[in-house]
């Protein structure tokens, strides 16, 4: 903790930290004020009087059976989304760090993927699943598994989660093998010198020591499927068939630019900002308190 | 090396080189059939009979895309326009927000000042908001401000969340104190420490961010989509989709794929030859 600043000027760095702090307000407090005011308020269809309804909007939108079932989506998504690309990255990670040849070219062919856009990646697949052109979809009509995610519901979700795995692998690849490769080679050998084999130096030390770095990915990919794959569901499915794919995310576009309900979405909104603080909080509560332990 | 060793190390590491290789094509193969449509007519595709090698058509394909942007059943503008309002957009907001988080948290890290704590807790929870979340008033917002269909709308709204300054916060913490003092005692004021001495300290974290947000900015998908009414403006990763249109119209695959394939070379190759800027900007911002 310093005792005195660096400069002593008091009236500089207001104006340096002006332009950020404009925006943040004008784009960022503003709008979520406004949500925030919208989620207690009713207007009525003619826009002539605003009624304070407390928490009237928030008893509605959760009785609403749809917004339930885009709970239980979102929800089944991003944790499936989570617990299968960790691991596969993870694996690839160590994998990858083994004494191996390649390990440059290896690396460049797994994280150029970080590149594509969520939408892109999306109509990147749709050759590959479409069903009428989908190269794919030809081999499991021959398995005799109908294909047709347009009318399929729960083939929509199995499309959506795949593409949205798929996409996230080269992202935590990237943080694994940073972990991998921040760990001293001295323990590992110490370890081996100890007697371990390569399965007990992996779960009883590797492991553990990745963590932090486990645990910062298992929310930044729950932050992922809940906000970044709104490109691949607008690009596949566009919520459907039948709301089958509507995340909380996608749910709040819709009901809010396709249908016109303000004051549901704005509900939304605010359902969704707890949610967020809560995810947010909570890395940094137990990201703040590793690095104090580790010095 | 030795054969004998060859063997051995194929002997030991033969899951590794597996699975690797495994996951690499898995990974690079969507983007090869894409490719492959993008080298084949129309009706090929429609009838559901690509093949697994490339056709005649890659020329005519991409100039349609890039020069045209019209199929029989597709209208869209041309791809070339799209690839520059995209480089704008995303160049608009790497440098941005480099620019804001950079001055905001040099005041912050370096100055005492009124109201400081909370103007650093204000900035601190746009990191709790995505986007998505506050979508609609956000637009209500840049409507009202009549900023729809400007590189203005579009780029500013995405410069407003604070990883950028939390970033250089650590930076200028790590810059060690005797530097700055001996600058101060040299007579440098905060400005010229700020650009002689802090910004050329900063250089490889300020590179990795332009890289991370070239490409955060390039990707956005939602924004774009609400914010462009004029055709015009289009940026190419939310034109693309637009050219797809619905689930039951019939679309021109090969130029849909060929647009496809030009839109991801740009922050494909940036991140293939920027690794490792990348890489540490991201593993950077964990902590």
């Amino acid at each position: 903790m310093k005792s005195h600043p660096v400069f002593r000027n008091k009236i500089l760095p207001l104006i340096l930290i002006t332009p950020q702090l404009l925006i943040t307000i004008i784009f960022f407090i503003w709008p979520s004020l406004q949500a925030l005011y919208l989620a207690f308020v009713r207007t009525d269809p003619f826009g002539l009087s605003i009624k304070f309804v407390g928490l009237a909007n928030f008893v509605n939108l959760f009785s609403d059976k749809y917004y339930i079932q885009s709970i239980t989506t979102t929800i089944l998504f991003s944790l499936i989304v989570t617990l299968i690309s960790i691991p596969i990255s993870l694996l690839l990670a160590v994998m990858v760090e083994k004494p191996i040849y390649f390990k440059k070219i290896f690396r460049t062919l797994l994280i150029w993927p970080y590149s594509l856009a969520s939408s892109v990646a999306a109509v990147l697949w749709i050759l590959l699943f479409q069903p009428s052109i989908g190269l794919i979809t030809k081999i499991l009509i021959y398995f005799g598994i109908q294909w047709n995610y347009i009318l399929n519901g729960t083939q929509a979700i199995i499309l959506i989660t795949l593409v949205a795995t798929w996409k996230q692998i080269s992202y935590n690849f990237i943080f694994f093998l940073s972990g991998l490769q921040s760990i001293p080679k001295s323990m590992i050998e110490a370890a081996e010198i100890d007697g371990a084999n390569s399965k007990q130096i992996f779960w009883k030390l590797i492991f553990p020591l990745l963590s932090p770095t486990t645990f910062f990915l298992l929310i930044m990919n729950l932050t992922y499927a809940f906000f970044d794959t709104f490109g691949i569901i607008d690009a596949l499915t566009k919520g459907g068939p039948g709301k089958a794919t509507e995340t909380l995310t996608y749910k709040v576009y819709v009901d809010g630019i396709v249908n016109f309900n303000l004051s549901s979405s704005a509900t939304q909104s605010v359902v969704l900002l707890i949610l967020v603080s809560i995810l947010t909080a909570l890395q940094f509560r137990y990201l703040d308190k590793r690095v104090i332990y580790q010095g | 090396m030795k054969k004998k060793s060859y063997l051995n190390h194929i002997k030991s590491y033969w899951f590794a080189y597996f699975i690797i290789i495994l996951s690499i094509v898995l990974l690079a193969f969507p983007v090869y059939v894409a490719f492959i449509a993008s080298t084949h007519d129309a009706s090929t595709i429609s009838r559901g009979q690509l093949p697994l090698t490339p056709g005649k058509y890659l020329l005519e394909n991409y100039n349609t895309a890039w020069n045209i942007g019209k199929g029989e059943r597709i209208i869209s503008i041309p791809v070339r326009k799209m690839l520059i309002n995209s480089l704008i957009m995303a160049s608009i907001i790497a440098i941005g927000k480099i620019a804001l988080s950079l001055l905001s948290a040099y005041a912050i890290e370096y100055f005492y000042f009124p109201f400081r704590s909370f103007i650093f807790w204000l900035i601190f929870i746009t990191l709790m908001l995505p986007l998505e979340v506050r979508i609609i008033p956000t637009y209500k917002v840049v409507s009202d401000l009549k900023l729809i269909n400007t590189f203005t709308g579009l780029t500013v709204p995405l410069m407003v969340s604070a990883t950028g300054t939390l970033l250089f916060r650590q930076g200028l913490r790590n810059i060690p104190k005797e530097l700055l003092e001996a600058a101060k005692i040299d007579g440098a004021g905060p400005l010229t420490c700020l650009v002689f001495l802090v910004i050329p300290l900063m250089l490889p974290t300020i590179f990795s961010l332009f890289v991370i947000l070239f490409i955060y900015g390039w990707n956005q998908y939602l924004w774009p989509l609400l914010i462009t009414t004029d055709i015009n403006f289009q940026t190419i990763v939310m034109g693309i989709v637009k050219m797809i249109g619905g689930a039951d119209t019939s679309v021109d695959w090969n130029i849909v794929m060929a647009s496809t394939m030009i839109s991801l070379l740009i922050p494909a190759l940036i991140v293939i030859f920027m690794q490792k800027l990348l890489i540490r900007g991201l593993t950077e911002t964990e902590k």
